[in-house]
């Protein structure tokens, strides 16, 4: 089989059967590149896994590009990303084609199905609230920095309470005590 | 026609400036697509999550799949065909991937160098603390009355707010068994949910 046929195949399965997206993806991409196909190193995976990271966007499929990438260029990245995102694309589209919004409101089934999915999907972002609080290690000198910026967003005030606005500052401020620290060590 | 631009320029937004993951994603789809531009209603969107979730697939991809072919309808009835909508869904869900693809072709020999220097692991050390901002103002949005008391009966908001207060302590807190730990899938209490649903207001 073509290798290009074959790196789309692979991304396309790893599309298909993963539930849970990102960090679901990534044990089971290794496993099918790194030790399944042996297209990539493990060492090259991991640098390549940190550089899919760093960047923003779907992880999934920025670790598919850099793969693909890595593998056979251009063409190896397009054909990994479109794997990747082709059967979820296809599965939701079929979805919305036959599941509109007037069927969920106008159907008494389907509706009295999502009335009691509304307030369990609430939950199941809460969950991801505390999970990464603590991945992120807050500390006192920390811990405002969420409440604000989950205050400011949901009390929708126009221009303050935009995400991208937190976002931007996150990263300048990590910047600006990264460099003030460097600072510091070289006096 | 306006509406595909505006389609596409949201999704490029979302996708320049998602940082942290489907959950931190989120919040910018829907600041953009329900706050902002009212694409979709409140109900819709926490529809889209848990269909997302209960689909293979990142979010990020599956929510610009639904929003993009539900978008063109509902901003102009003239173009409530399946053919429009389609045209949407191919565009928000190019708009969202596009930017990244080329910064993960063209950077990496930038993030590379800068990884070394430390400057990379400071920005996303700023950035962290955001990222659980970002998840909890997406939870606080979608506590709303769409979502817990469409009707507006008490009986309503107090089964809604037990269904959310057990699906929480499914997820979170794995249950031990002898010496075996079980933590639910957020697929199963979907569907757990979905059968409450059906047993209180579909019978």
């Amino acid at each position: 089989m073509n290798i290009y046929w074959q790196l789309f195949a692979s991304f396309f399965k790893i599309g298909a059967f993963t539930f849970g997206g990102g960090w679901a993806m990534i044990s089971i991409i290794e496993r099918e590149i790194v030790d399944k196909h042996h297209w990539i190193e493990k060492d090259d995976f991991l640098d390549l896994l940190a550089i899919a990271q760093s960047l923003p966007g779907i992880l999934a499929v920025n670790i598919a590009t850099a793969v693909g990438d890595k593998m056979r260029g251009m063409r190896g990245s397009i054909l990994a990303a479109a794997g990747t995102i082709l059967p979820s694309f296809l599965i939701i589209l079929a979805i919305a084609i036959f599941l509109t919004p007037d069927m969920i409101k106008n159907n008494r089934v389907i509706s009295s199905i999502f009335m009691g999915i509304r307030p369990a999907v609430v939950a199941l972002i809460v969950a991801p609230v505390l999970t990464s609080a603590r991945a992120a290690k807050l500390s006192w000198k920390t811990v405002w920095i969420p409440l604000v910026v989950a205050l400011m967003i949901s009390l929708d005030l126009g221009f303050v309470s935009n995400p991208i606005l937190y976002i931007i500052l996150g990263a300048l401020g990590g910047y600006i005590f990264w460099k003030i620290g460097r600072r510091g060590v070289r006096r | 026609m306006g509406i595909y631009w505006k389609l596409i320029w949201a999704y490029i937004k979302i996708g320049i400036f998602g940082f942290g993951g489907g959950y931190a994603m989120l919040s910018l789809v829907e600041k953009i697509v329900v706050s902002d531009n009212s694409w979709i209603s409140e109900q819709m969107f926490t529809d889209i999550v848990a269909i997302s979730q209960m689909t293979p697939g990142p979010i990020g991809i599956n929510s610009a799949t639904y929003i993009g072919f539900v978008a063109p309808g509902s901003y102009d009835p003239a173009l409530a065909s399946p053919l429009w909508g389609i045209l949407g869904s191919i565009l928000a869900t190019l708009a969202v991937t596009v930017p990244s693809f080329f910064l993960v072709l063209y950077s990496s020999h930038f993030i590379r160098r800068h990884q070394e220097s430390g400057v990379i692991k400071a920005i996303f050390s700023g950035l962290r603390p955001v990222v659980v901002g970002l998840i909890a103002s997406a939870a606080i949005m979608l506590m709303n009355s769409a979502n817990f008391n469409p009707n507006g009966e008490t009986s309503q908001l107090t089964a809604s707010i037990l269904i959310c207060v057990a699906a929480f302590c499914l997820v979170y807190f794995p249950i031990k068994l002898k010496n075996r730990t079980i933590k639910f899938h957020p697929i199963l209490v979907i569907i757990l949910a979905g059968i409450t649903g059906y047993l209180l207001y579909g019978i």
